[in-house]
């Protein structure tokens, strides 16, 4: 798959960091402002976390599986 | 899982329509953060389809997705067809209700099946380079057997991806208070762009890419439940506590076997044979060898050694799958709390009421509500979207193959340029989409049509796996034997049913006990399918004259000369990880007894 074209870890990388990046800004404004959302264990600051592992696979994969020049 | 798929499952549909008919508010409140998430998914799903538009140009591109896929794709989208969203929802509702007895769907019921696929059969599969089961068939037993498989497949697949759609639909419209044309055009016309443009390998990638969203989107429940519940130890005593004090209902949540020792000691009313034999043998077996929607992933690995380590890396995916359905379920029973405080009552279909607004199939959205905050619900939500489209583009893709191979082909024009089949397989997945909406829209306005689908569906898998193992096993089995065990062991099934059906009474015949339920009638009627099309191949092959035994080279046992796989590090085998899956399994079993 990698050898001939972009890989679907490609794609993958791309959508969680996309994703992760949202979520960890929306948790990191939420730990600024400190006006969290109404769910249970609000405390745990879910976002920054999860948004911030979602981030790290996702750049990882985005880079790891980046098109190259000698692809397709 | 449709094959493995239970009634309560498909019971979810009358749960959400009676909670409509009560015009409940809808569970979830989506912000601009999480419109967000969901409008990013649909613009990757439809991106790929367009980048993978110019890799779809013959029929082995479009159909096999090239036979390119690595082992890690090919096992990734093999388990993700199947891992639809009405799966994780009904499956997590089913635990919340039976208690971890519902684990035997994801374990003993999926991979003993998923590794004799990679390791006795798959062999067989690639080797005869067939397009599809139904092709099988027909390189095996000829044309009449192969026909009326590709009509039951072809006809059930739309159906039930029509089914699947309705099914988003009233998900979305109770979980979101979104219109259900809404739902059903906007996810058909996303189907149908990607798989159109990019064929299989198109449902390929948007499979694992849905794999890793629905981890992505789910897996942070069962963790802060557990944080919550104050770990598995804590949420065992809270359990306890709650049975103890009357407040949930008696019974062993957290063991899988203890209760199987008779019909009347365990709520799904199923004794340890029909788990062992039904589920973990003819339903599941039928389900994950035999099914084209799920055999096809794997058909489109690079190699041999990939097709056989596709269901093996599967397995292991499959085992930890209860983690992100079954324990946010058995959690649930300590942690949904009413707005009061107090412990909050799930019920059952026909409970649903205004004092207990919600059924049991709702647990994994209300568990998603608890935890998640925006962007994180908007994720959860993008993972049973995901899910659902998933699911339909499976369904399409595997029809557009099997009409264009296995039924235009053969009956219609046998002789065409390969892009004249290109075409017919590009115009068949507009064709399946339309009749999916079509099926969707039947649905909706007969929800009765819910109860015969499952059923349906039952009727052709299980003795379609008797015929496929006798014709891969055993040399002598011949043209009229395939094909009467495939009829008879499909009228079996279907006079059992009709039987239990029209007298109730008959079931403790069926499932041989007074005090058998309805998910052992399943059981028992796949394992009694399965055996009269066994018997019924055999006899009626022993009666006529078997084929020569060069014309079975690469579809028989025995007869077949397998290409040698060069030596790899044992680390990189399938039989070691084979191994591991198995100790795995032995493990969680042991463990959860």
């Amino acid at each position: 798959m990698h050898n001939s074209g972009i890989s679907i870890w490609f794609f993958i990388g791309v959508l969680l960091t996309v994703y992760g990046a949202l979520i960890l800004g929306y948790g990191l404004v939420e730990l600024a402002t400190g006006q969290t959302a109404n769910v249970v264990l609000a405390n745990l600051h879910a976002p920054i976390w999860w948004g911030g592992l979602l981030l790290a696979l996702g750049l990882f994969y985005g880079v790891r599986f980046r098109p190259r020049r000698n692809d397709q | 899982m449709l094959g493995l798929t239970s009634s309560s499952i498909f019971a979810s549909h009358g749960n959400f329509a009676a909670l409509l008919a009560l015009g409940a508010p809808s569970l979830a409140h989506l912000r601009p953060l999480d419109i967000a998430v969901i409008a990013i998914y649909f613009v990757m799903v439809v991106w790929i389809g367009f980048y993978l538009k110019n890799r779809a140009n013959t029929s082995e591109e479009f159909f096999m997705a090239g036979r390119e896929m690595t082992a890690w794709i090919a096992g990734l989208s093999f388990v993700s067809a199947n891992l639809g969203a009405l799966e994780l929802m009904g499956w997590a509702g089913s635990a919340y209700q039976y208690g971890i007895l519902a684990a035997h769907w994801y374990w003993v019921g999926a991979i003993p099946a998923m590794l004799f696929l990679g390791m006795v059969m798959m062999p067989f599969y690639y080797v005869c380079k067939t397009h599809s089961v139904p092709g099988y068939l027909k390189l095996r037993y000829g044309q009449g057997a192969s026909v009326v498989a590709a009509f039951s497949f072809a006809f059930m697949t739309v159906l039930m991806s029509g089914v699947n759609m309705f099914s988003m639909a009233l998900v979305m419209k109770v979980v979101l208070g979104w219109d259900m044309n809404f739902s059903i055009i906007v996810s058909s016309l996303a189907v149908a762009a990607y798989v159109y443009l990019g064929g299989l390998r198109s449902a390929i990638f948007n499979e694992v890419l849905q794999f890793v969203l629905i981890w992505g989107g789910a897996l942070l429940v069962p963790i802060l439940g557990l944080v919550e519940a104050g770990g598995w130890s804590g949420f065992k005593a809270k359990l306890a506590h709650n049975i103890a004090i009357g407040v949930t209902a008696p019974g062993d949540y957290t063991h899988m076997w203890r209760s199987m020792g008779h019909f009347a000691d365990n709520p799904m009313g199923i004794h340890w044979t029909g788990i062992l034999l039904g589920l973990g043998f003819a339903i599941s077996f039928g389900y994950w060898t035999t099914d084209f929607l799920v055999v096809q992933r794997v058909l489109a690995a690079n190699s041999l050694r990939s097709a056989r380590m596709a269901p093996v890396i599967g397995s292991f995916f499959k085992m930890a799958v209860p983690f992100i359905v079954i324990l946010p379920g058995l959690l649930a029973l300590v942690v949904l709390k009413n707005p009061d405080g107090s412990l909050m009552h799930l019920v059952g279909e026909n409970q649903v009421s205004a004092l207990n607004p919600h059924s049991y199939n709702e647990v994994l959205p209300l568990m998603l509500v608890r935890y998640c905050a925006p962007g994180l619900l908007g994720l959860g939500i993008t993972a049973l979207i995901a899910g659902f489209m998933s699911g339909m583009a499976g369904n399409v893709s595997a029809f557009s193959a099997v009409w264009t191979y296995d039924i235009y082909q053969p009956l219609l024009v046998k002789k065409a340029k390969d892009e004249h089949y290109v075409a017919v397989g590009r115009l068949a997945t507009i064709l399946g989409v339309v009749i999916s909406i079509f099926a969707a829209y039947t649905v909706m306005h007969a929800k009765g049509i819910m109860d015969y689908v499952q059923a349906l569906f039952s009727f052709f898998i299980s003795p379609l796996l008797g015929v496929v193992l006798m014709g891969m096993f055993w040399k002598r089995a011949t043209k009229s034997g395939g094909f009467w065990g495939l009829l008879t062991g499909t009228l079996t099934s279907i006079g059992l049913w009709a039987w239990v059906h029209f007298y109730p009474a008959a079931l403790r015949f069926v499932a041989i006990s007074p005090d058998a339920k309805a998910m052992a009638e399943d059981m028992y009627r796949a394992l009694w399918s399965v055996i009269v099309s066994v018997l019924v191949t055999f006899a009626v092959s022993l009666c006529g004259k078997p084929r020569p035994a060069a014309e079975l080279d690469g579809l028989v046992y025995g007869a077949t000369k397998l290409p040698q796989e060069e030596p790899v590090p044992f680390y990189k085998n399938e039989w070691f990880w084979t191994g591991l899956a198995v100790v795995g399994l032995i493990a969680l079993n042991v463990y959860f007894w």
